[in-house]
């Protein structure tokens, strides 16, 4: 599947300038209110079929954009615009319809099930909600099918979730997300919590419903190999800002944002010659804190190629060409 | 006669459950000298982080070990923390995944640093607060004269880690046990905590293990590696060995299903089948053999033995004796 291909459908998801403001108390009783700016500005589209990987450091944002994205979080300004119509604000009667569209699994697979239900009903949980006309029969062979369908045992289904391994618990947050046959599932670090031998398994599942449901996905992540794998455009968050938005083969073969060459040269390679042998860009502190972010360009300030401009200036998200966007005011010389 | 600073032979643990009793590890057998960094590579449940819980004396009180435990010339399992306490946290340090649980949120940093110090080097308050903010220092906190009189929570995920760092350097240890101090930490920090790790062999000759299941770490940092599986040692060999020459099927496995950054690939990731192993209820036979891809009758009927056959290799596969 080739996302550039992708560009001319048209997108089943818009964010425009979309902005999650949290407005935390001050220190002390007169204390002055302050402003963290989780999510600032993001525009992008999303494609049906496609698979948009959404990194950064924790902190960034990644997170908050996801739950603003299905209005779980409020958004501050901006537009979600779904299917074509622009759901921020929407009623709650209005939303309820499309989150059958909308579904989203998460990074801990057992805190996420409750304890206290058997699996069959929380895989059903969402067509007792959403088809209350179907019959208790077909409610059960459907949850059954889907089952079977993410590689649980279909007799498993009178079972409890602390009866399952974090891959097994994890495939079943991933039947409950698939059980209405959404148009759009936010992952959000669903595989960091999982051994190396079952994160594959639960990748390599995910594919396979994205190609047989022409599902598209939203992929949250901290690990840039899992997204290289597995997205087809990867977008990187930093303060809550958009670096960089690309092509998959683009932006590891060529990024633009010192960010993103940064963070992509940390990632260790298992492999011990080119691992001992690689250049490394070294990004020197921690992120800075997002109530009180730098002026001019919010990463300048652990850049090794920052100048006074970047402390100055907002770099604009420029667009190199087709499918390359990168904010930075030297991104011609990287 | 030899200069390997720790030596573990026949290491075993086993915990009493309400479920029966659970062996954790099994057999377990390895020494690293000075200046050497050990791989430890496992999935959860391996047994990896159990090893060293009984090598410091730290296991839980329904668990018990047996072997020896050599540091040094002396056999240190299973002795009295009166006596272990003069070894451990000042030549034998550990540092943990999560440090929120190895520091005390009620104190100071100053305080929890120079504690040690004090009783165990017997300096002064005012000389062991100067060494702590050296050390702080020397792990790369910024402003460590004013941060050390700031409490844990005051402190970022990556800086709590080196503050714990700091304080297991403090009284210059010979080894340094370090599980998973990175997999909380965002890809940046951990590339300056490796490169911490990798200045500390280099100035002051330390050893460390380095227990983790990111086969990424363990290529730019580890000498040597030891693959855990149910609670064994399945694997063992230089870093070059287990990485281009692997004798396991689970070695061979885990190698092909780290998605790697430096290619592209549109097919499938490498998926080794079903789940590790429950502890409680191991199969006869090989541990590996449910997820196995060689797996032959004899693996049904025999655990395979760890088998030396090169220098410092060894691997516990049927595979290995001719087919």
């Amino acid at each position: 599947m080739n996302a550039i291909g992708k560009k001319k459908a048209v997108p089943i998801l818009s964010v425009r300038d979309l902005k999650v403001h949290f407005t935390l108390s001050g220190t002390g009783l007169f204390g002055k209110e302050r402003k963290l700016k989780a999510v600032d500005g993001i525009n992008f589209d999303l494609f049906p079929g496609e698979t948009l990987g959404i990194v950064g450091e924790s902190g960034c944002g990644k997170s908050t954009l996801g739950r603003a994205i299905l209005q779980l979080i409020p958004p501050t300004d901006g537009q979600v615009i779904w299917l074509g119509r622009d759901i921020v604000g929407a009623p709650h009667s209005a939303m309820q319809p499309l989150r059958r569209d909308l579904q989203i699994i998460f990074q801990d697979p057992l805190a996420s099930l409750n304890p206290r239900m058997t699996i069959g009903e929380i895989i059903a949980e969402p067509l007792v909600t959403h088809k209350a006309d179907l019959g208790k029969e077909e409610i059960k062979a459907r949850v059954k099918r889907m089952m079977a369908r993410v590689g649980l045992l279909p007799q498993m289904i009178n079972r409890y979730p602390h009866e399952f391994s974090g891959g097994q618990c994890q495939r079943i947050g991933i039947a409950r997300a698939m059980i209405l046959e959404p148009k759009l599932i936010i992952c959000d670090e669903p595989v960091s919590a999982l051994d190396v031998s079952i994160q594959a398994q639960i990748v390599n599942l995910l594919q396979e419903l994205q190609r047989e449901f022409d599902l598209s996905l939203i992929f949250i992540s901290h690990d840039l190999s899992i997204v290289r794998h597995i997205c087809h455009r990867i977008l990187v968050l930093y303060l809550g800002n958009v670096m960089e938005l690309a092509d998959r083969d683009s932006i590891y073969a060529a990024p633009k944002h010192p960010y993103t060459k940064a963070l992509i040269s940390a990632v260790p390679i298992p492999d011990p010659e080119i691992e001992r042998n690689k250049e490394r860009i070294v990004l020197t502190g921690d992120l800075p804190s997002p109530t009180n972010p730098p002026s001019g360009c919010v990463f300048r300030t652990r850049c090794p190629f920052a100048k006074d401009v970047c402390a100055t200036d907002i770099p604009t998200v420029d667009t190199i060409n087709d499918h390359h966007q990168v904010a930075c005011h030297f991104h011609e010389r990287m | 006669m030899t200069n390997h600073i720790l030596n573990v032979e026949n290491l075993r643990t086993r915990f009493q459950t309400p479920d029966g009793e659970v062996e954790a590890v099994n057999d377990v057998n390895f020494h690293i000298d000075p200046g050497e960094t050990l791989g430890v590579v496992g999935e959860s449940g391996s047994g990896k982080t159990q090893i060293f819980l009984a090598v410091m004396g730290l296991l839980a009180k329904n668990g018990k070990a047996t072997g020896t435990v050599r540091y040094k010339d002396s056999d240190i399992l299973n002795i009295p923390s009166r006596q272990l306490n003069k070894i451990r946290g000042v030549t034998m340090s550990m540092i943990f995944q999560d440090p929120m649980t190895s520091l005390n949120p009620f104190l100071k940093i100053s305080k929890q640093m120079t504690e040690v110090l004090v009783e165990h080097r017997g300096m002064s308050e005012g000389d062991a607060l100067k060494r702590a903010i050296n050390m702080l220092d020397r792990v790369g906190i910024p402003g460590a004269a004013q941060r050390v009189h700031m409490y844990p929570h005051e402190f970022s995920g990556g800086m709590r880690q080196r503050v714990m760092i700091a304080m297991a350097l403090l009284c210059d240890p010979e080894v340094l046990i370090a599980d998973e101090p990175t997999t909380a930490l965002d890809v940046t920090v951990q590339a300056q905590i490796l490169d911490l790790l990798r200045d500390l062999k280099k100035d002051f000759n330390t050893a460390i293990v380095m227990i983790t299941h990111d086969l990424g770490v363990v290529a730019g940092l580890c000498d040597r590696v030891m693959v855990m599986y149910g609670g064994r040692v399945i694997e063992t060999g230089t870093v070059r060995d287990i990485f281009y020459d692997s004798h396991h099927p689970y070695t061979e496995g885990l190698l092909k299903s780290m998605p790697r950054i430096d290619t592209a690939s549109e097919d499938s990731l490498f998926a080794i089948p079903g789940q590790p192993p429950n502890l409680q209820n191991l199969p006869q036979g090989c541990a590996y053999q449910e997820r196995c891809d060689y797996v032959m009758d004899r693996c049904r009927a025999a655990r395979p033995p760890l088998i030396g056959f090169d220098t410092g290799r060894a691997s516990a596969c049927f595979r290995e004796d001719g087919q």
